[in-house]
């Protein structure tokens, strides 16, 4: 059912924007992990009223909404730029399965890495998987984009990915609704179609003809009438944008005449041959990689781009006008501010200490107790992505001389444990190193990193309504590891050093679980527990 | 001040103190005045007691959400530690406002500092005292906002 409330205008974020989108088009199902800058997006949609569900992880997250997309229903999954690594393998055969109802799936980046490992340009998977991509570059194209996506992927039964950027999610501007008008939705329910979607070789090699068809044809439609104004002005400058880097340009360059692309893949070919053409020189200015830049110069469409130091972190007025002069003289460099670290009376320090005096090799994950890589602690050696912490222990363990195998941790949160720990724990078992190995789960209750939401061993659900709770040790128990100790690191502080050196000196498996909720989510947490939120 | 002009306004200090929350107020009451607003921030690791900082830019219309350096009218600093690390955002002709300017004893509660800190800011925006409040009262629980508005009247008053 679409619910689109009375005209109004707001100052509201890129993530709230979507969100609203997300209820107005009516979907059925929200999903995602959470991971800045894209968190906000459900948390909002079910304070809206909507849909909205933390899954495991980002698969498990595009899985549930290719499901209710299979099945007629819109769907949106939401997850930052690192999330669609996670989430790549269900994406790019979706493409060829294609879906009913609307799926939408929001890429939230980080460029400059506020908050991330590293600073993928995400703009590649949409080339890569073969689905369309639309980018907005304030909280009023989130809004419409986010409704243009459910109809462009209904009407080409496709995934579509709305890709977003920090400054985009986490940005305040004006939305007017009602904006883009909200599609009316089709009817759900289960229409069998064997070879469109069970992907056994002889069914997906006429799907991947089928994607190639439709996405010509969405070329063709986004040249004649795709989201992609020219904002005129004078032919000596024409830059072609998109995303947050059109707000830049139209402060850097206020005379240079402008393309904005909306739906920046599959590629606006004619439009951007047509736009370079009017104008003497034709330059792209894009954060991160140069993705429209390749795609013009591989069409053979004569562009400059951007020196290569602008490549790294965000655009901004500033650079982008350096950008445009094309001045290459080093950047001034901004002090440094406090680095963040581990809150005072935090349960993950006594365990980092320990790891620390003990001269520990910590492979590490991510989250807040990543900062166990910062002094006083430095006590960490590896962090790489989700669950790697495990692998990479269990790679060092397998090849250092024992007497440093026998040093090897691995550290892991909780919420990081069930994203994409549990297999690690698997290969522990299946694969164990000579000397046994040592993982450490730091359990605090919450997925504190990003502000503290739920996830599947906190036994509550996005909304905080109570549901089953994965236990980590009983998981432990049924694999078959025998060394499994729970303790409490703010009242068993003193005990640390010593289960881990008995941990340690065993070349056994062991599972140390260091449980104590974080202190940002106790008061919550003992009110939630006291009166449970029963299922609807 | 002229509609036809961008002003920039960066609110810094650390995570913990309030500089969202006061960036959130800012916006909300330039919002209800009738300019275009955009405010933008970093959240994340920013949260964890390191720096934080905000921008709000506000005219008749806005483009990019972030303040360049060296190019904020006003920059509003929570923590006098702060101070340093974000002065390169300010003109050279822009105004700094910090902590000293709203003197400890006067201040019931010190969380209330980000918000006496925008009274000294609205000494220089012409903005209605009655859009600040309403802004206050939509950002803030209701518990908080007799504080509040007490501490936003002591930094108006000079």
């Amino acid at each position: 059912m679409s619910q689109q409330a009375a005209p109004s205008r707001r100052l509201v974020s890129g993530n709230e924007a979507v969100a609203l989108a997300a209820l107005h088009a009516g979907v059925k199902l929200g999903a995602g992990y959470p991971g800045t800058p894209s968190t906000e997006i459900l948390e909002t949609l079910d304070g809206l009223g909507g849909p909205a569900e933390w899954a495991p992880n980002e698969k498990v997250a595009f899985e549930v909404g290719l499901g209710a997309a299979f099945a007629g229903a819109r769907a949106l999954v939401t997850m930052k730029h690192v999330g669609l690594n996670v989430a790549a393998d269900p994406l790019f055969t979706a493409a060829y399965t294609g879906v009913v109802g609307g799926l939408v799936v929001v890429s939230a980046d980080d460029p400059g890495m506020a908050s991330s490992q590293n600073e993928q340009d995400n703009r590649r998977f949409a080339v890569a998987a073969g689905v369309p991509m639309l980018e907005p570059s304030d909280s009023q194209e989130a809004y419409d984009f986010a409704l243009r996506a459910f109809e462009l992927s209904e009407r080409w039964q496709l995934p579509v990915l709305l890709r977003m950027t920090t400054r985009v999610c986490h940005s305040a501007t004006a939305l007017e609704t009602p904006g883009y008008p909200v599609p009316a939705a089709k009817p759900v329910g289960f229409v069998r179609d064997v070879p469109g979607r069970v992907m056994i070789p002889a069914y997906a090699r006429p799907a991947h003809r089928r994607l190639r068809a439709k996405l010509a044809e969405i070329a063709a439609w986004n040249d004649r009438e795709g989201p992609n104004p020219t904002i005129d002005g004078d032919a000596g400058l024409g830059i072609i944008t998109s995303g947050i880097s059109f707000q830049h340009v139209r402060e850097a360059a206020p005379e240079a005449r402008v393309l904005k692309l909306g739906l920046s893949y599959p590629f606006a070919a004619e439009t951007m041959r047509r736009f370079a053409a009017s104008v003497a020189r034709c330059l792209v200015v894009e954060e991160g990689d140069p993705f429209l830049y390749e795609a013009a110069r591989t069409l053979g469409i004569a562009v400059d781009g951007k020196p290569e130091m602008y490549r790294f972190g965000e655009l901004d007025v500033e650079r982008v006008s350096r950008i445009v002069a094309g001045d290459t003289s080093p950047e001034p460099a901004l002090p440094a501010g406090k680095p963040p670290e581990l809150c005072p009376g935090c349960p993950h320090r006594n365990v980092f200490e320990a790891l620390r005096d003990l001269d520990c090799i910590v492979t590490g994950d991510i989250g807040c107790y990543t900062l166990g890589v910062l002094p006083p602690f430095s006590a960490m050696d590896t962090c790489v992505c989700m669950g790697a912490a495990i692998g990479v222990g269990l790679g060092l363990r397998h090849t250092l001389p024992p007497v440093e195998a026998r040093r090897v941790v691995s550290v892991i949160g909780d919420s990081t444990f069930v994203h994409s720990g549990i297999t690690g724990m698997v290969e522990m078992v299946y694969n164990p190193p000579p000397t046994g190995h040592v993982l450490v789960i730091l359990d605090n209750a919450t997925t504190a990193m990003t502000g503290l939401q739920e996830h599947p061993g906190t036994g509550r659900r996005l909304n905080h309504e109570a549901t089953s709770k994965v236990s980590f040790e009983a998981l432990a128990d049924a694999l078959g590891i025998k060394n499994v100790r729970v303790f409490d690191p703010i009242v068993e502080s003193d005990k640390i050093p010593e289960i881990l050196r008995e941990a340690l000196g065993k070349d056994e498996l062991s599972l140390i679980i260091a449980r104590r909720p974080c202190l940002l989510a106790a008061g919550a947490i003992k009110v939630r527990e006291k009166q449970p939120r029963a299922p609807k | 001040m002229p509609r036809s002009e961008t002003t920039n306004v960066v609110i810094a200090g650390l995570g913990g103190q309030g500089v969202l929350k006061a960036s959130d107020i800012l916006s909300g009451a330039l919002f209800r005045a009738g300019f275009d607003v955009k405010k933008s921030e970093i959240h994340g690791m920013s949260q964890r007691g390191g720096s934080v900082s905000s921008d709000v830019r506000f005219g008749s219309k806005v483009y990019s959400p972030m303040v360049p350096p060296g190019q904020a009218d006003y920059l509003v600093v929570l923590a006098p530690s702060q101070v340093e690390v974000a002065r390169p955002m300010l003109k050279p002709s822009g105004l700094l406002i910090d902590p000293g300017m709203v003197p400890e004893g006067r201040l019931g509660n010190k969380k209330s500092l980000n918000v006496a800190l925008l009274g000294v800011l609205a000494r220089h925006l012409d903005l209605a005292d009655n859009l600040w409040h309403a802004a206050i009262r939509a950002a803030l629980p209701e518990k908080l906002h007799a504080a509040n508005l007490q501490a936003f009247a002591i930094g108006k008053t000079p």
